[in-house]
């Protein structure tokens, strides 16, 4: 909250507001409408039930017909509004429908049934949050058929972490060579890295994929995490901020007999730490958010990350849309909570080295 | 996290330090590139050598050595047609091939000018002296962060046909239509709005804007930060000078912000047309590259045509993809020149 304060009141410029100040802040309203609207309007849908959702309710908060549960039956039975001619206004508990009329009943006297015409009566709705969208699928997994969250997550989970402690290690061994040592061949190395720039998965997608099948990692999440896991914009980010780590400071721990290896991980990763986080930041943005390529590896549904998850339930075109939202929001969120609160390092990592 | 990577480290130190002795310190260095090269070398460099060789190839096995050479048959399937600008007088592989480049051509030129201009106005008015600056701009780049799959959710949502900007719209005519009323004089009441179904109507371009209009959405904020950058980076004194001299606004930005940012604003046309090139994540999950084949680009062609199709067509996958990767390959050296003219200059 402090850190919100902080934003919201930052580079406050004392002084009058001219017509281009207001033209601008009118301009970022509208942009801001524009981007937190959508998903704002996705986030409170997925607390709408699925009648609601299907019958595309278009009220702002999520409504819910009130049911009680009458005794001596085990179904909850639905109230309903009813405007007499007169203007009185009832809430009635509805037993069945017969014609153009509802048989209902007053709550407390549910043996004294009668008949109102349907189009004076409307649902008896209250604000209600179901939470149920996120529960069902999340603990319970049965109900949602062919949509495994859990197991999705913890496929997600799997690769993101693993792929971004992969590529730091790789990333920041080759960074070290490159900055570091003088051998023959490094001018090679650098071209070579670059050129990998050249070819985008999405360019050799049949042929990496023949590759990958060889190596028996088909459908298997290694298969996701290995190829992916040297990046030149990561290597090249990495090896711009170790040539500023002072030289002196290896050579002193070679003279203390100090391995290479050691100087490497003791030395050059700790001071490298501010260019780590970046890396570790885009990486995992870049493999919790990836589709193509897994989608050509992962074709059984068990290995799926979230992603493929949520593409496929999507495209099976089923009356689930209150579990699709839910877990669209479960899936934004944990990026949602990552860029709330490293935002600043984000934008200004992304800003110094961008370009991918 | 340090008690988990530290000792795995400190693990690899012994072996480490007898190679060092075997090897000597400055041939360390191989040893520290190995895993990155070895991954290039093996999912890149391999891939796209084997790239061209089965684009000469036909069948469907995935065992390089059993596949049968076959020339350029897989390239005549693409490029036997009558013109290359109708897709309809091509083979059907040149069908599906040319139908999404075109496709992928008119998105790269249409969403890449207008996302930058969108960019740069945004970026030019983030770089003013205005309040919460940092609030802002990270709103901006928040749908940057959300997956592509999230992002056609949410817009899925908002554009069906009984979704809320439907609502809306028959909200806002209904208001006018009021409003109109309540004149003394007569005009002409709008008619009714009628709901579009946005993603879904052949008849009109409204797929291939939304498309457009969605990929843009999600990409914006990155752009916006470099061009942001860029405009940080023009020194101040000039801005100071200009304003000593009265001069107006757009004289300002056309002689000095314009100009200045001209590097800054090619590498961002140049890395937005290699990244448009290679759209397909938003667009499928959104559109599934139609309604018919209006949205479908050349990437969910060479995908189908290798891994959906039955046939598992790798050959003219491949083709296709190298038909692509020429086109990368053109922007991607340009993006290389000028990043390294910028470094330079």
């Amino acid at each position: 909250m402090g850190a919100a304060i902080r934003f919201l009141t930052r580079t406050r410029e004392p002084g009058r507001l001219g017509w281009t100040d207001i033209l601008a802040y009118a301009y970022l309203v509208l942009g801001v409408v524009l981007i937190l609207a959508p998903v704002l309007w996705l986030f409170v849908s997925s607390f709408k039930s699925q009648r609601a959702l299907i019958e595309s309710d278009p009220r702002f908060l999520p409504y819910e017909q009130v049911t009680v549960t009458l005794p001596g039956s085990t179904r909850p039975s639905g109230l309903v509004e009813w405007t007499a001619p007169d203007g009185n206004r009832r809430v009635l508990v509805q037993i069945r429908p017969s014609g153009t009329d509802l048989v209902v009943a007053d709550p407390a006297k549910p043996d004294e049934t009668f008949a109102v015409p349907r189009r004076e009566t409307r649902p008896h709705e209250r604000v209600r949050a179901r939470v149920e969208n996120y529960v069902e699928p999340t603990l319970q997994g049965g109900r949602t058929g062919t949509f495994q969250f859990p197991r999705y997550f913890a496929n997600s989970a799997f690769v993101t972490i693993l792929a971004t402690l992969i590529t730091l290690t790789i990333s920041s061994m080759a960074a070290f060579a490159l900055s570091k040592y003088r051998f023959r061949g490094r001018d090679t190395f650098m071209f070579l890295i670059v050129a990998t720039l050249l070819m985008p998965a999405t360019v050799i997608l049949v042929p990496l994929f023949v590759v990958v099948k060889n190596f028996g990692m088909l459908d298997s999440l290694w298969g996701v995490i290995i190829p992916g896991a040297a990046t030149p914009t990561g290597v090249f980010l990495l090896r711009q901020y170790m040539l500023t780590i002072p030289d002196e400071l290896i050579e002193a721990a070679r003279m203390d007999a100090a391995s290479e290896w050691k100087i490497y991980y003791r030395i050059v990763l700790p001071l490298a730490l501010p260019a780590l986080a970046v890396l570790a930041i885009l990486s995992i943005i870049w493999r919790w958010n990836d589709f193509l390529w897994p989608l050509v590896v992962l074709t059984r549904s068990e290995t799926f990350t979230l992603q493929l998850g949520l593409s496929s339930f999507k495209g099976e075109m089923n009356d689930a849309t209150h579990y699709l939202l839910a877990m669209t929001v479960l899936t934004l969120l944990p990026v949602t909570f990552v860029f709330a609160f490293l935002q600043k390092y984000i934008t200004t990592g992304i800003a110094n080295t961008g370009m991918k | 996290m340090r008690w988990l990577v530290l000792p795995m480290l400190a693990a690899l130190d012994p072996p480490m330090r007898a190679i060092q002795r075997r090897i000597g310190i400055e041939r360390l260095a191989y040893v520290f590139l190995l895993p990155t090269m070895l991954i290039f070398g093996l999912f890149s460099f391999l891939p796209a050598a084997l790239n061209v060789w089965i684009s000469f190839t036909g069948g469907s096995s995935t065992i390089v050595s059993a596949r049968p050479f076959v020339g350029l048959q897989n390239y005549e399937a693409l490029l036997a047609c009558e013109s290359i600008f109708v897709p309809k007088s091509c083979p059907v592989a040149g069908f599906g091939f040319w139908t999404g480049m075109w496709n992928t051509l008119t998105f790269a030129l249409v969403q890449v000018p207008a996302m930058t201009v969108v960019a740069l106005a945004t970026a030019i008015v983030l770089n003013r002296k205005i309040r919460a600056r940092g609030f802002w701009r990270a709103l901006f780049f928040y749908p940057v962060m959300l997956s592509p799959v999230v992002v056609a959710v949410v817009w899925d949502w908002v554009l069906k046909r009984r979704g809320i900007l439907n609502a809306l719209l028959a909200d806002l005519t209904n208001a006018w239509n009021g409003l109109l009323a309540w004149l003394p004089f007569h005009v002409d009441p709008v008619a009714a709005f009628r709901p579009v179904n946005w993603l879904a109507d052949a008849s009109t371009s409204w797929p291939f804007f939304w498309v457009v209009f969605v990929y843009s959405w999600s990409h914006l904020g990155f752009y916006m930060l470099i061009l942001l950058a860029g405009l940080q980076a023009i020194p101040k004194d000039l801005y100071e000078a200009a304003e000593m001299d009265g001069t107006p606004p757009w004289r300002v930005f056309l002689r000095i912000t314009l100009p200045l940012l001209m590097p800054t604003l090619l590498v961002v046309l140049v890395l937005s047309l290699i990244r448009a090139f290679q759209v397909f994540d938003e667009v499928y999950v959104l559109t599934g590259g139609g309604p018919g084949t209006a949205t479908r680009m050349v990437i969910q062609h060479i995908y189908e045509t290798a891994f959906v199709s039955d046939a598992k067509l790798f050959g003219i996958a491949a083709a296709s993809s190298v038909l692509l990767a020429c086109i990368i390959l053109v922007l991607t050296l340009a993006q290389l020149a000028l990043s390294r003219r910028q470094a330079g200059g």
